[in-house]
């Protein structure tokens, strides 16, 4: 409810009922803020109105000369209406609510049913709704818990498999680590045993590594050889828009790129952000050419830099950084900004 | 009396022992990975049962959401950890976080030349949730923490800074140490901050606040009001909407009260 209108006790088709206390007559207008008073005999709630529409129905009185209402609570309710109220202003969820065409009446299966009219009918459905609805509820969290002693078995099992391994007691086949890796995979269960760097090494995130460095090869061109992991993240699931990968699928595919041969690295900079480059652009290349932009204008930022070669800002920063690393650039840091000259000691 | 376990002999015994243990370690394990296999499609069959009843609640409910993934972290599974995964295929968990964090990195971005690279928690739920449109799904701000964390894995700097009762949602690698932390806490009031309310509220010196706030200016994070009247202010882009929005405190409403 954002406003406050003058209207027959029966709710719209996109009406829920919230609460319903018993007030007095209302002028229309839309709610501006609440505010709620204690005086010392009845408690009052007083709710401050935008003017209303031109389009308003009309409603008891036509003009008031006041912006506000008040709304007095004889025999208490005041507290919860008030909560209620400020919820439903903070969720807004008549924002949410879908615009209905309005049901032809007399058609489809709601035609034999007499449709409860008046306050008491519509609270007797609800009422039967929620009652339903905690039903489901209940037996949705007791399904839960049964299913989560189920699941939790296997991490046990998983838990005395991954000891054995890592105390050597029985040296498992090659097969069979991959197959354990598939099953950890599958359940989400952290790999405990394997430190490993080329990721989970499942056969899974070996076909999205092989997918990505078909994928990727136009996008990176296009952004000079090098994309934020962020950036490959929404570019990728984007694309899919269904069956997306997790932030740590694309972080275990990206570390087989390497052994896989495929022509794409995934790299993390000091500062911790992560890319993907290409491997065709090499490490020398990026630092020449940032000296050579930064000689050839005396000095850049980074917003400069990135605008020069249409990359990223991140990205153009940690370009400069490490061309300063290697001592080619040296830096000006004020509260302007930071700037990079060529290293000249 | 005898003394057992010395002796060429006992050596031999312990070695034969140990072999055969070392013997029925392979074949235990192997055995409990055939094991897992038959008890893994047990389980798949469990999760399809309960996905065919509950799978709408969870992605109506955010409660039930936020129940389930309590339930998981509690036995030790990350239901996020792989689209690949049981979760996330048969209960459509992992799309709906892998797509918000999609959302969440696209407004960030889009933001980021304005606040430097740092959010509220409300602002940033607000505009998500205008970013996913009337009929979308709802999505809650426990959701949203949760996306976040995923999002961590792939660096860049992705966090979250306790202010005021909520959060704001780093999204840059800028360095943050506690005392940029509580700056941006004592600035959450008000919007802004100046180095005299520093030095009187936090007790630190002059040169420590000054420090402070430029490096927060050099990030991009705080903008300098050097006209302000008194001393120079440094305002927190990130905090701006959350002022304008506020509702009105009863406080403020009694004094605009006829």
């Amino acid at each position: 409810m954002d406003r406050f209108v003058w209207a027959n006790g029966l709710l719209e088709m996109n009406e829920t009922l919230v609460i319903q206390v018993t007030i007095c007559p209302l002028f229309p207008g839309h709610v501006l803020f609440l505010d709620l008073k204690k005086s010392p005999k009845i408690a009052k709630i007083v709710i401050h109105l935008h003017p209303a529409p031109e389009n308003k129905e009309p409603g008891p009185y036509q003009h008031s000369k006041y912006s506000f209402i008040k709304l007095s609570f004889k025999e208490h309710g005041q507290i919860e209406f008030y909560r209620r109220l400020t919820e439903e202003m903070t969720q807004k969820r008549w924002e949410n609510t879908p615009v209905l065409q309005p049901i032809p009446t007399g058609i489809g299966p709601k035609a034999g049913r007499t449709r409860a009219v008046g306050i008491v009918g519509i609270e007797r459905k609800l009422e039967e709704k929620r009652k339903e609805t905690d039903k489901n509820i209940s037996e949705a969290f007791e399904d839960l818990s049964k299913l989560m002693e189920k699941a939790k078995e296997m991490v046990e099992v998983s838990k005395s498999i991954a000891n054995k391994i890592k105390d050597k007691q029985g040296d498992i086949t090659e097969d069979e680590t991959i197959r354990f890796k598939s099953y950890l995979l599958s359940m989400g269960i952290a790999n405990p045993v394997t430190r490993e760097t080329h990721g989970s090494g499942t056969q899974y995130h070996i076909q999205l590594a092989k997918q990505l460095g078909d994928m990727l090869q136009a996008p990176l061109e296009e952004r000079g050889g090098m994309m934020a992991l962020t950036e490959v993240y929404c570019l990728v699931n984007r694309a899919r828009g269904m069956e997306l990968l997790s932030p740590e699928d694309l972080v275990n595919a990206c570390k087989m790129f390497e052994s896989l041969k495929l022509p794409l690295r995934l790299r993390v900079f000091d500062s911790g952000v992560m890319v993907v480059q290409l491997q065709s652009h090499s490490e020398e290349e990026m630092i020449a050419s940032a000296l050579d932009n930064v000689s050839d204008k005396g000095s850049l930022t980074a917003e400069e830099f990135a605008k020069l070669l249409g990359l990223s800002v991140l990205l153009a920063k940690e370009r400069l950084l490490l061309a300063e690393k290697m001592g080619h650039l040296c830096r000006d840091d004020s509260v302007e900004g930071l700037r990079f000259y060529p290293n000249l000691f | 009396m005898h003394r057992r376990g010395v002796g060429a002999g006992a050596i031999a015994k312990k070695k034969l022992a140990e072999a055969k243990y070392k013997e029925r370690g392979t074949v235990l394990a192997e055995d409990q990975i055939a094991q897992m296999s038959k008890q893994l499609e047990t389980f798949k069959t469990h999760l399809e049962e309960f996905a065919s009843k509950h799978k709408q609640e969870i992605r109506k409910n955010s409660q039930f959401r936020v129940q389930f993934q309590e339930m998981c972290a509690t036995i030790g599974v990350d239901p996020l950890a792989s689209g690949k995964g049981f979760w996330s295929e048969m209960l459509g968990v992992g799309d709906f976080y892998y797509e918000l964090g999609v959302q969440i990195i696209e407004v960030c971005l889009a933001l980021k030349h304005r606040n430097g690279g740092l959010i509220t928690l409300d602002e940033l739920h607000h505009r998500v949730l205008k970013g996913r449109g009337k009929f979308a799904q709802d999505v809650s701000q426990d959701d949203l923490v949760r996306a976040i964390k995923k999002l961590k894995a792939m660096g860049n700097g992705f966090g979250m800074i306790p202010v005021g009762g909520s959060y704001l949602v780093q999204s840059v690698p800028a360095e943050l140490n506690m005392d940029h932390t509580v700056v941006l806490q004592l600035a959450e009031k008000k919007g802004y901050v100046t180095v005299n309310e520093i030095r009187d509220s936090l007790k630190w010196e002059r040169e420590r606040a000054s420090h402070v706030l430029d490096h927060l200016l050099k990030e991009g994070l705080a903008w300098l009001d050097s006209q302000a009247a008194g001393e120079p202010q440094y305002w927190l882009p990130a905090l701006f909407s959350e002022l304008l929005s506020r509702d009105v405190t009863p406080e403020e409403a009694n004094q605009m009260t006829p």
